[in-house]
């Protein structure tokens, strides 16, 4: 059971490679944390695995349990269990984000089966308390006048109420401070679980602070250049990614 | 970004929509007694008046209106020349089965009752409505109100009987807020007008339920003209909701009706339409208000569907410190040009407009808002606001904006907001990647949009109004 990229190459349609080969497993249960600088392809790498249509994967593979996700649409993949947490969420103006929910957890039921209205709330008010989410919260739009923080907790609510199989957090560290950061943290903290794999896009050390990996990869130019333990996290933070470029990069 | 119907629908949401289109997309076989056959002559109007037994002064004023018809050209120097594909002389201009409105369901004709069945009406009736005209080609097949709003003078009439038992209430208002020559089309309905809503609502009286009537379009080639007027007498108060459909002809179908309301001294009409016209009618339809001293007209205004809409409801605000309001939506997906807008005339001291458009453009359906605010100069504090917002849904539907405000002296304030916007590519990533399909993800987006708008319809309505963007949306992408 695991999230497979497979020598994963993908590009934007000008043609411009962006992904040069990334291989990557997540087993379910396991946290992964993929650190690097600005450009490597990891939001890129995060937009792929979802199904954006801005991309074009020209080689490789990526499963999900052994299900194929490459010819899947991306709310087909959302469906089977992909879950993206956004860099920066859309704003869906004038629907409400409890409506917003409702109908994601709707599309994954069967057809004339409805949502158990009460059962709904009393779901959704739980995980707002649990992420300290004030309850006029349900009635605002999408995302709509957020705050950056709002918005990265309305990810992690959304995350917690759809339960994904495999969930991907794209930066959701950045631009937050750090009583946010701490709530969010303790948001993907409650979603851990043996059925369940995360993969966490970071800039920074600060968020594996608060949630810790089993593995550490670095990427650049595209590819996972390094893989370790949370180890490799404080030595990057130690040395910077310049000390990556020097180590790793210039014999390219 | 380029929406492939083939590709991307699945068999379920097909079926869906098939099983919706068929809802309004049925027809029975023509039975009608009386046929004024095609194309319209002087003949053609002394048919239907001598059908409908009417007095001379009717028959002369549609005389007169056939006159002015022939005499005004088509407005195609502003408006669209699609307009030139009407062929007056194909069109029948009166078919029925020479029956009085019944005043029970079961005394209907068969096919008529299934028919209306089929659209909901009388069910809608038990669950909410005080009373229900139902429209079936020319004539109301079915008239009925509550009895308790007779005995308090309520009358709930087609225009017929309006005309004819009820002159001295009719005839003073009758043609006064919309003339004959208002417009081509006006002039056209007036010649040859049958059906629609005679109401009078007495004084004080205030209708907790609303009214309703439906006009059913079921033989090709065929003109739907019916005549409403409404008249709410000092401090009444009614709603009147009106619902359209049509089977989908190979040929072309025209709908012009005209509405007059007047609300006198302290009264209020609000008139609620949901128009879901097939693709093939031309919806060509003169609406407007009359609202006196302290009186308020408003119009929901809902389109969707029908090739050509062409429509402008308007508020002429007559007394001091009337208001007049126009709330509308419009929905043109592909083959479809919805041209609306609004039209308020402060003629009065302290007169208060609303304008409110939302209008949503998919595939190469084309949307149009025209709109116009006069306020005199010799008048003073007048305000209106208006307010037009687009939804383009992908780059080939077109939107334009003709706003049109004369405000003459400085002692009024008005405020107008127009707004485009789309539905992006990465909020319907956003909203995909959340497992909503293209088709739900970009009927959220629309019901978003107008969702402020909804809430001013009844509740029924704006269940029927969120499903049919539902079916449109996910039929836009399928």
């Amino acid at each position: 059971m695991s999230l497979l990229i497979s020598d994963l190459h993908a590009t934007l349609e000008d043609g411009t490679e962006i992904l040069k080969g990334v291989t990557l497993e997540i087993p379910a249960g396991e946290v992964h944390a993929i650190m690097g600088p600005n450009g490597s392809g990891k939001s890129t790498l995060s937009k792929v695995i979802s199904g954006h249509e801005g991309y074009i994967v020209t080689g490789g593979t990526i499963t999900m349990d052994g299900q194929d996700l490459l010819g899947m649409s991306v709310d087909e993949r959302s469906r089977a269990g992909i879950f993206l947490a956004f860099q920066y969420p859309a704003e869906v103006p004038g629907v409400s984000n409890a409506n917003f929910i409702r109908a994601a957890l709707q599309s994954r039921l069967p057809k004339g089966e409805e949502i158990d209205a009460v059962a709904y709330y009393k779901n959704l008010y739980s995980k707002m308390d649990h992420l300290e989410m004030d309850r006029k919260f349900t009635a605002r739009s999408v995302n709509e006048g957020f705050s950056g923080g709002e918005k990265k907790r309305n990810e992690i609510l959304q995350m917690m109420m759809l339960e994904p199989k495999y969930s991907i957090l794209d930066e959701t560290d950045s631009g937050l401070d750090i009583d946010a950061l701490k709530i969010v943290a303790k948001g993907v903290n409650a979603m851990r679980s043996p059925e369940r794999g995360m993969l966490l896009i970071t800039h920074y050390q600060r968020l594996l602070d608060y949630i810790s990996p089993d593995h550490v990869h670095v990427m650049a130019g595209g590819k996972i250049v390094r893989s370790g333990g949370p180890e490799l996290a404080l030595e990057l933070e130690k040395h910077g990614y310049d000390f990556l470029k020097e180590v790793e990069l210039v014999p390219a | 970004m380029s929406y492939d119907a083939s590709s991307t629908i699945d068999a379920d949401t097909r079926e869906a929509i098939d099983i919706d289109r068929s809802k309004g997309d049925f027809s029975f076989p023509e039975r009608h007694k009386f046929d004024a056959g095609r194309g319209l002559t002087e003949r053609t109007v002394d048919y239907i008046s001598e059908v409908k037994g009417e007095p001379p002064w009717i028959r002369e004023f549609r005389h007169k209106a056939l006159k002015v018809f022939r005499e005004k050209p088509m407005p195609t120097n502003w408006a669209t020349k699609d307009l030139e594909s009407i062929d007056f002389d194909v069109i029948r201009y009166y078919l029925s089965d020479g029956e009085k409105p019944k005043r029970s369901w079961d005394e209907v004709p068969p096919e008529v009752l299934e028919t209306f069945e089929r659209l909901g009406i009388p069910q809608q009736e038990r669950a909410f409505l005080a009373g229900v005209e139902a429209q079936y080609d020319s004539e109301a097949s079915y008239s009925n109100m509550k009895e308790e709003l007779t005995k308090l003078g309520v009358i709930f009439v087609n225009s017929n009987e309006g005309l004819k038992e009820h002159e001295a209430i009719f005839r003073p208002w009758f043609g006064k807020v919309i003339p004959t020559g208002d417009n081509k089309f006006s002039a056209l309905n007036s010649a040859v007008f049958s059906g629609g809503s005679f109401i009078y609502i007495p004084k004080g009286v205030k209708l907790k339920q609303p009214l309703q009537a439906y006009f059913r379009i079921n033989s090709e080639n065929f003109g739907q003209f019916e005549r409403t007027l409404i008249i709410a007498d000092e401090g009444a108060e009614v709603m009147y909701m009106e619902g359209c459909t049509a089977p989908k002809f190979e040929t072309a179908t025209l709908h012009s009706a005209v509405v007059e309301l007047v609300a006198l001294k302290g009264a209020k009409i609000q008139y609620v339409t949901v128009q879901n016209w097939s693709s093939n009618v031309f919806n060509l339809v003169t609406k407007r208000g009359l609202a006196m001293e302290d009186a308020e007209v408003r119009w929901i205004d809902c389109n969707i569907g029908s090739r050509l809409t062409m429509k402008y409801p308007g508020v002429i605000m007559k007394g001091e410190r009337a208001r007049g309001e126009v709330i509308s939506i419009a929905l043109a997906n592909s083959g479809q040009h919805q041209d609306t807008g609004a039209k308020m005339i402060h003629a009065a001291n302290n007169t208060t407009s609303n304008v409110v458009s939302k209008s949503i453009s998919v595939g190469q359906g084309r949307s149009t808002y025209r709109g116009q605010v006069h306020i005199p100069k010799h008048l003073k504090g007048c305000k209106n606001n208006t307010e037009c917002d687009a939804l383009l849904i992908n780059t080939k539907s077109r939107t334009d904006t003709y706003p049109a405000i004369t405000v003459k002296g400085n002692q009024h304030a008005t405020q107008h907001e127009a707004s485009v916007s789309q539905v992006s590519e990465e909020m319907l990533f956003y909203m995909q990647q959340r497992g909503l399909n293209q088709g739900q993800a970009m009927s959220l987006a629309v019901n978003g949009f107008i969702n402020d708008l909804v809430r001013e319809f009844p509740m029924e309505y704006s269940v029927e109004l969120k499903r049919l963007i539902d079916l449109e949306m996910e039929g836009s992408v399928g």
